[in-house]
């Protein structure tokens, strides 16, 4: 068959095939009996017969604060982009329940394979904020070390760590231990080859590793439509583990359903897909315009949904929490705020020799003599400034 | 149209627009192509006017866009696709290496691969990492692809309405740095042909040879040791594979030294073919080795620092004073 004898013959799609091609979508908006809540956007406690959480007043404040702080420190990482301290920022504001809720699931000896997103997971694995900023003002590609706190580095590409943390849970089933692993990724990273492939290992090797979806509606301006044709959390029953969706603006539903897909996976029951629906409310990052292809008035319908005030009106109703916490709270995240100020403004570059710092565990020699032209060449600048 | 001032970006979106008004076979996809316009704006407006159907916004998955431009190319069409940056084309290089490469031959030249693969590469815009690789040699080494990059709007117009029209699978490599660079663009002159090298500018001392966004610095660099008495070439190479090394060739019988300057790492870089084949070629012409300045073999480096990884005007000189001094 030749280009040519195909390119002559006419289209034979019929008017009804384009228009079947047009319907919507059958996801269902994110509420219903499929969607996992225990904290209703106004703030009013529901139960769920499989997600029972029973939290004190401590925990339950710990997470209104954790949130907070975040939006905080988000925030305040969004400034410096406009100020020109920060390359590229990509803010998390609208997912901090998503994010604390299964943040605070987590054991310490658990395992995090975050996209670049995950401040507030990053938050409450005890990693220090302004270490997540390096990368975005430019200075390095990560700045961490992934086994101080459990998490892994931020991963721009895709959809790649999906398979990390399904062979980094195979190595814990391996070891015999307990723990177990958590991959984050968005709507769009679900389209992801990788994506697939890690729930096929997971599934047939049985790994302990929980599939974090935050379906913030989104992936740049290509809404989850453009990504899938049923509700993502249905796809894990293709390949053999559950999956269940939890409403990502609320922060107990998602440390609920979290926690008992940990315990699963600890039991030795396998995978877990988790799609927390949720909504990104800023741009997808300081570089993207969303006017661009989304109406406003979605925002502020999910404005209404925010996850933050809707703990803070359970809090304030249930006589948890007084004018004095609220005010206390403010102050830590102004000091918060001028602290991640603080400490971007006084970043240095790095060394200029460190392009060559790392590019090899055991050497090259070839590097070695590079770094040695650089060296000598960049010193030739200084002799002729003399 | 007659010849007006565009930026490099324009150009290509002038193009694709003629590509898609030209022949209904051509199809654009990729993420964000459509109500976005592309990260870049490189197909801005062209859903609106086009529609859906012919300008597609694909999942968010490489290998497939790639895989099913394959399949669309096998139905009779034409596709454009679009790697949103360098760094995420790897997803989709198992379908570009093993597949789109080698069909043509496999069918023994019965059927024909017509995709044209954008790929928005290099560094100097201060990305984050996996935005500013140049991965061109990894291509180029892979036959049955064509490797092109334009350096300014005329080139980039043309180009792809070459790239589009060929039979063969192109990698067409967008100098990101240089998008909003303005230059001379006649829509109506008739280019030369997609694989052949230009003069950018006549010089007798010494050749630079560069490609996409390390042109511009090669005139710069140029122009610097004009004021020092030194008469500089510098060629426009254009494409990566095939290689004009005819061209080449030319310039080095006259000027007897070369240069060859690129942002990708030199170990085992597109300098080196060129070094090996112009040594062979140009043997007895060359008074000088041939000498190459890129990337070092190191990850590339945070944004702070591209500035000291990327060759500057000043990299530049200095291999010429190199060579003008054997
Ligand atoms: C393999 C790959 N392709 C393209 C990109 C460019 N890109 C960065 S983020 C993004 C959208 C991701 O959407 P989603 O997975 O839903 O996550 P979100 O950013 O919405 O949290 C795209 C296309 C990339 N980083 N990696």
């Amino acid at each position: 068959m030749t280009v040519e004898s195909t390119a002559a013959r006419k289209p034979r799609r019929s008017s009804k095939r384009t228009s079947a091609a047009k319907t919507p979508a059958q996801t269902p908006e994110g509420s219903g009996p499929q969607l996992v809540q225990l904290l209703t956007p106004e703030g009013e406690r529901v139960e769920h017969p499989d997600y029972e959480i029973d939290l004190s007043a401590d925990e339950l404040r710990g997470l209104y604060r954790d949130m907070v702080l975040t939006r905080r420190f988000d925030a305040e990482a969004t400034a410096l982009q406009r100020q020109g301290e920060l390359g590229l920022w990509a803010s998390l504001l609208g997912q901090e329940a998503a994010q604390i809720g299964s943040g605070r699931a987590l054991r310490d000896d658990d395992y995090v394979f975050p996209t670049y997103r995950e401040h507030g997971v990053a938050w409450c694995r005890g990693v220090d904020p302004t270490n997540l900023l390096g990368m975005f003002r430019g200075v390095n590609h990560g700045g961490w070390d992934p086994n101080t706190n459990n998490f892994h580095l931020y991963t721009i590409v895709i959809g790649s760590q999906t398979l990390h943390a399904t062979g980094y849970a195979m190595g814990i089933a391996k070891d015999g231990a307990d723990s177990a692993v958590v991959a984050y990724f968005g709507d769009g990273a679900s389209s992801q080859g990788d994506v697939a492939e890690a729930f096929t290992f997971s599934a047939v090797y049985n790994a302990p590793v929980v599939f974090f979806c935050q379906n913030n509606q989104w992936a740049i301006s290509e809404p989850t439509e453009k990504q899938t044709r049923v509700p993502l959390y249905q796809r894990a029953q293709g390949f053999g583990f559950p999956g269940v969706r939890v409403d990502g603006n609320d922060v107990l539903a998602c440390l609920a359903v979290t926690r008992s897909a940990l315990e699963r996976a600890r039991r030795g029951e396998g995978p877990t897909l988790v799609e927390a629906f949720t909504y990104r409310m800023g741009a997808h990052t300081t570089s993207d315009d969303p006017t661009k292809y989304r109406a406003d008035e979605e925002r502020a319908a999910w404005e209404a949904k925010d996850p933050i005030l809707r703990l803070r009106t359970y809090l304030e109703k249930q006589e948890l929490a007084d004018a004095a916490y609220f005010t206390a709270l403010d102050e830590e995240s102004e000091t918060l705020g001028k602290r991640v100020r603080d400490v971007v403004r006084a970043m240095p570059d790095p060394d200029r020799l460190a392009i060559f710092d790392h590019a090899y565990a055991d050497g090259n020699p070839l590097v070695d003599e590079e770094r040695a032209q650089f060296a000598a060449y960049q010193a030739s600048f200084a002799e002729e400034g003399n | 149209m007659a010849a007006e001032k565009m930026s490099i970006a324009k150009a290509l979106n002038e193009s694709l627009r003629k590509a898609l008004d030209t022949d209904p076979k051509v199809l654009i996809m990729g993420e964000d192509v459509g109500k976005l316009g592309g990260v870049f704006r490189i197909t801005d407006g062209l859903q609106k006017d086009f529609g859906e159907g012919r300008v597609i916004d694909t999942p968010l998955a490489e290998s497939g866009i790639v895989g099913t431009a394959i399949g669309l190319a096998l139905r009779g069409y034409r596709p454009v696709v679009e790697i949103q940056f360098d760094g995420f084309v790897f997803p989709a290089y198992d379908q570009i290496v093993t597949q789109l490469a080698k069909m043509h031959a496999r069918a023994l030249g019965k059927i024909k691969m017509p995709v044209v693969i954008r790929i928005p590469y290099g560094g100097g815009i201060g990305a984050v990492e996996h935005h500013s690789e140049s991965p061109e040699a990894l291509f180029a080494h892979v036959a049955g692809l064509k490797v092109v990059s334009p350096s300014n709007a005329s080139d980039a117009y043309w180009m792809m309405q070459q790239a589009v029209q060929s039979d063969d699978p192109i990698i067409f490599f967008e100098p990101k740095r240089r998008y909003w660079d303005k230059g001379e663009l006649d829509t109506e002159s008739i280019p030369g042909p997609l694989h052949k090298a230009a003069v950018a500018r006549e010089g007798s001392d010494l050749t630079l040879v560069a490609y996409g966004p390390m042109v511009k610095v090669c005139l710069e660099a140029a122009a610097a040791a004009q004021e020092e008495g030194k008469s500089i070439e510098v060629l426009d190479l254009r494409s990566m594979s095939p290689i004009d090394f005819d061209a080449v060739q030319t310039s080095v019988e006259k000027t007897g030294r070369l240069v060859v300057v690129h942002e990708a790492p030199v170990f085992y870089g597109s300098g080196a073919e060129i070094a090996a084949r112009i040594t062979e070629r140009c043997f007895y012409h060359l008074e000088a080795p041939v000498l190459r300045v890129g990337g070092y073999h190191a990850p590339y480096p945070p944004a702070r620092l591209e500035d000291e990884y990327l060759p500057g005007l000043d990299r530049v000189l200095d291999a010429v004073d190199r060579s003008l001094a054997y």
